[in-house]
């Protein structure tokens, strides 16, 4: 097994603060904007946000909520075994709001497909954004593209993409993995 | 993420099910009553899947319940009813069975009024069986939504003290409950009069009681359950107001107790008989959360079968 490092140290906290500032750029005070991570890992990469947003704004009422697509996965029955679902947490009302949907990586797009149909059952927003820290581009099997990325890898489908968050795993990191040739 | 399973591939009963299926039940239903308390209650879990709900015997709550719950997991759902079928005209059960499936239906929820009705069927057909009732045998759906609802509002079912007061004998509520309960650790004691309740149920580790008031002072929940007449070929209590008087819970027996106990009912009340209308409408009662959760309990039984449909 190979792994080589894609993001760590100073280089991954960078990363973190410059996706913030280009989500001030867009959305300024977040008066109308909410942070939705994808269960579980992208609910990591989105506490992070929201804090970075919260010291550099000096607010903080930035709305942030976690969403779990495990129901409406289009896997299920194709899998072998059931993944556990998470929780929902979204104590605020998204019709008509901003939403930034934040997930750690970006690799075939179902699990965003996924979130979004699991988002709008929450109520009609009035645009959704995507933001990732790692997008494994030229492996998408459906047309969706991020609004804010992080670091672009080119990866086979053999190969896994592991994030790392210093609150889960002591460290922040993000390594390729590939399966050596014998 | 952790990848799960049932250990079963029908749910013909708590029996066949262990503790820990019973808490991956538990806790998809969480997910789910979160599903169902959202502007948009649907989810596309199983809409490549069709379940056929077969009634032998009349039923309103369950069916609903169960049809509920699988239109909010977005599968097809044909609905029969014997009452109104070639049931009448003398077609066998697996016959009638085998031509829904025909019809490439997947899951059957069967509601059947003899015992064993639904494992019979699950060793001829190849869809996976929900038993929705089957005679005085099992009712575990009903079992699995108390004592959701029982750590629901408690908190944890291990530990607490259940009496199930009432027509133990023609009950597969109390079976399912009793069998339950105890899987999750909690002591259970059945109450009524001598006639309704089964010899030999002690086996089961159960305690008897046939003072309602000595029981509802163990307990830290009281499961009323309804007098089942329609069970009855004989007379087993003088009369409804006697057994009102004996074992029926009414406001003054419960204000009179030095603590306060959830009071459960798996529904149809008969009012002023097993339970007068105040106490089912006081803030002790649990009733109406055992209906909101009998929707995403059997959401999360039929979310977990059809995982293993292979």
């Amino acid at each position: 097994m190979q792994k080589r490092t894609l993001l760590d140290g100073q280089k991954f906290q960078i990363t973190i603060k410059r996706l913030c500032h280009q989500l001030i750029e867009n959305h300024n005070d977040f008066s109308n904007t909410a942070l939705i991570g994808i269960q579980p890992r992208g609910s990591y990469f989105a506490d992070r946000v929201k804090n970075e947003l919260s010291e550099v704004l000096k607010k903080s009422t930035i709305l942030k909520g976690n969403l779990d697509i495990t129901f409406f996965r289009d896997d299920f029955r194709r899998k072998d075994g059931l993944v556990s679902a998470s929780s929902n947490t979204i104590d605020f009302i998204i019709e008509g709001k901003n939403i930034i949907l934040i997930d750690d990586v970006l690799w075939t797009g179902r699990t965003i497909r996924a979130a979004m149909d699991a988002l709008l059952a929450y109520g009609r927003p009035a645009k959704v954004e995507l933001m990732v820290l790692i997008d494994r581009r030229f492996s998408r099997q459906l047309p969706i593209e991020p609004n804010y990325i992080g670091h672009q890898v080119d990866s086979l489908n053999s190969q896994m993409v592991r994030v790392s968050w210093k609150e889960t795993e002591g460290e922040d990191k993000v390594i390729l993995i590939s399966e050596s040739n014998k | 993420m952790a990848v799960e399973k049932l250990s079963t591939r029908h749910l013909l009963g708590i029996k066949d099910i262990n503790r820990n299926d019973i808490e991956l039940i538990f806790e998809t239903a969480d997910n789910f009553k979160d599903v169902i308390n959202r502007p948009i209650k649907r989810v596309p879990s199983l809409r490549d899947i069709t379940i056929a709900n077969i009634f032998f015997e009349n039923s309103t709550r369950t069916k609903l319940s169960f049809e509920l719950a699988e239109k909010r997991l977005s599968a097809d759902v044909v609905n029969f009813a014997a009452s109104s079928s070639s049931v009448s005209k003398g077609e066998t059960l697996i016959d009638t069975v085998n031509n829904i499936l025909a019809m490439k239906v997947d899951m059957v929820v069967m509601r059947h009024p003899y015992a064993g009705a639904g494992q019979f069927l699950s060793r001829h057909i190849k869809a996976q069986i929900v038993n929705a009732g089957d005679g005085a045998h099992e009712h575990p759906t009903q079992a699995l939504l108390d004592a959701f609802s029982i750590r629901q509002k408690l908190g944890d079912v291990a530990g607490k003290k259940v009496v199930i007061v009432g027509d133990i004998l023609h009950s597969r509520v109390a079976i399912s409950n009793i069998l339950c309960l105890q899987k999750l650790g909690a002591e259970v004691m059945v109450c009524g009069p001598t006639t309704l309740i089964p010899k030999h149920i002690e086996s089961l580790g159960v305690k008897v009681e046939h003072n309602l008031i000595k029981a509802l002072n163990w307990c830290d929940v009281a499961n009323m359950l309804r007098i089942q007449l329609e069970r009855q070929d004989i007379k087993y209590f003088p009369s409804l107001r006697e057994y009102a008087m004996m074992y029926g819970l009414n406001k003054q027996i419960l204000d009179n107790l030095d603590k306060e106990i959830v009071i459960m009912h798996p529904g149809p009340i008969n009012r002023g008989v097993e339970i007068t209308s105040d106490v089912a409408d006081s803030k002790q009662s649990i009733i109406l959360e055992q209906v909101e959760n009998g929707v995403a309990v059997r959401m999360a039984v039929l979310y977990l079968l059809a995982a293993q449909n292979d």
